[in-house]
């Protein structure tokens, strides 16, 4: 199959969203809007996040500061040489949603992964003006080419769970939820 | 008896995993563009233009398909007129092992209970079954857990019948929304035991994808579960459009007289396997 025969030009034509958002950006969006987002972003998935709330638990400092940041769930393939990272597509938000409240309450601005957020999530996203992204799941090859800087930030134990800050430039996404509680998946559903 | 060297294994599993987790298959492909070419919804068109682009930039740019590269569960058929010199589970265990290694795969599997990562991506998940003939057949399918999660399994009456196996399939796929990943390949087990349904469900993924069963009363349940699906789904990542599942394929074994054994094993799109015979 050639590449050329593979190159949405769609691509080229999606709203550009600089990161971090900024709250009139976030107001703006709708849900099932397919955006492209670019700048900086924080990762974590099961283990940074449990770390993460360990460590508000117990009174201390988080790593970063993630007020107004995006939080991507997201546990890469290790960079083959000559590259920055991995395949990097989202995880299954789900097992995020027990700690998400505690991280919107610290100013938490987004977050990306795939699949549908709890009630309290939505609840929480709602009072603290926060958006949730769906990334395109399962195409981790492509959003590899999406991320142009990868560093590591925290728990490098946790290994592929690791919490690592990402450059990313044209990243596709669709908002699920939005600032007036719509949420996608429900729109879809028949 | 035809003697099959140890190390011949260890660089036939090395080889699959890499290849496996890069490079996927013509059926699973020519279902995406066929998916693709039905799709009525706009944005699912395009993000399943999106998985044949990611498709293509994987196997050309030796990445991941999927950053889940899976546990990795390995279907041997041994021929009973074939030995393995020394051990082949162990010569499995270690192919697994340089396969997630050299091909910068995750390592994804950990203890159960302390959640501590082996680190090396085994054990992998073996089932050996003995076969006709003098060959070993090596068939690896790295299974993500996003779709394994949405997976279950149900003691059904026999009273149930039909309908309501039908009825638990597509609840299942359903209840599972967006998260596996759809467009999913439903597998499913019926009858058997517990154990067997199971196994069943996860072999069912082995067929060529959309290859009908050969039983006609099947392969109908088949179509039926398929149509079910697709009308009520959520579609491609729950975005909505036709194509929430890409075939539904079901294995049969007889069951108890007072049993119905029910197991569904869902498998995301980004369906990984391939298969090797010394």
């Amino acid at each position: 199959m050639s590449f050329a025969r593979y190159q949405p030009d769609f691509l080229q034509n999606l709203r550009r969203l600089q990161l971090p958002l900024a709250a009139a950006e976030v107001a703006e969006l709708k849900a099932g809007d397919l955006v492209s987002l670019n700048g900086p972003l924080y990762t974590g998935r099961d283990q940074t996040h449990r770390r993460l709330c360990a460590l508000l638990e117990a009174g201390e400092p988080l790593p970063v500061d993630l007020a107004g940041q995006l939080l991507y769930y997201v546990g890469p393939t290790p960079a083959p040489p000559g590259r920055v990272i991995g395949a990097a597509g989202p995880t299954t938000s789900y097992r995020m949603d027990a700690y998400t409240p505690q991280l919107l309450a610290l100013g938490l601005r987004a977050s990306m992964g795939k699949g549908p957020r709890s009630p309290e999530v939505r609840q929480a996203m709602l009072k603290a003006g926060a958006v949730y992204f769906a990334a395109i799941g399962g195409a981790g090859a492509l959003l590899s080419r999406c991320i142009k800087k990868s560093e590591l930030v925290a728990f490098a134990d946790a290994g592929p769970e690791a919490m690592f800050r990402f450059e990313v430039e044209d990243f596709p996404a669709v908002v699920i939820n939005d600032l007036a509680g719509r949420d996608f998946y429900e729109l879809t559903k028949k | 008896m035809r003697m099959i060297e140890n190390e011949a294994v260890v660089a036939a599993v090395r080889e699959l995993a890499m290849r496996a987790a890069r490079d996927l298959e013509p059926d699973i492909l020519d279902a995406l563009v066929a998916a693709r070419d039905r799709e009525t919804s706009p944005l699912a068109k395009n993000v399943l233009e999106l998985l044949l682009l990611n498709s293509d930039i994987a196997s050309r740019e030796k990445l991941p398909i999927c950053q889940d590269t899976g546990v990795a569960v390995v279907f041997a058929e041994l021929g009973r007129e074939a030995v393995v010199r020394g051990d082949l589970e162990a010569a499995i265990q270690e192919g697994v092992r340089r396969g997630y290694r050299d091909g910068y795969l995750r390592n994804s599997v950990c203890d159960p209970l302390t959640r501590i990562n082996t680190n090396d991506n085994t054990p992998a998940v073996i089932h050996l079954e003995l076969v006709a003939g003098e060959q070993l057949t090596l068939r690896l399918l790295p299974k993500g857990c996003g779709s394994e999660n949405m997976s279950g399994l149900a003691m059904l009456p026999p009273s149930a019948g039909k309908a309501g196996m039908v009825r638990y399939v597509v609840d299942l796929v359903l209840r599972a929304a967006s998260n596996p990943c759809p467009p999913v390949i439903v597998g499913v087990g019926l009858g058997g035991t517990m154990e067997k349904a199971a196994m069943l469900s996860k072999k069912a993924l082995c067929r060529p994808v959309g290859e009908p069963h050969p039983r006609a009363d099947a392969a109908q349940l088949e179509g039926e579960i398929l149509a079910a699906i697709n009308q009520q789904g959520g579609g491609v990542h729950g975005f909505g459009g036709c194509n929430t599942a890409l075939a539904v394929h079901l294995e049969l074994f007889p069951c108890h007289i007072a049993g119905l054994p029910v197991a569904v094993n869902i498998q995301c799109h980004a369906h990984r396997h391939q298969e090797v015979v010394i």
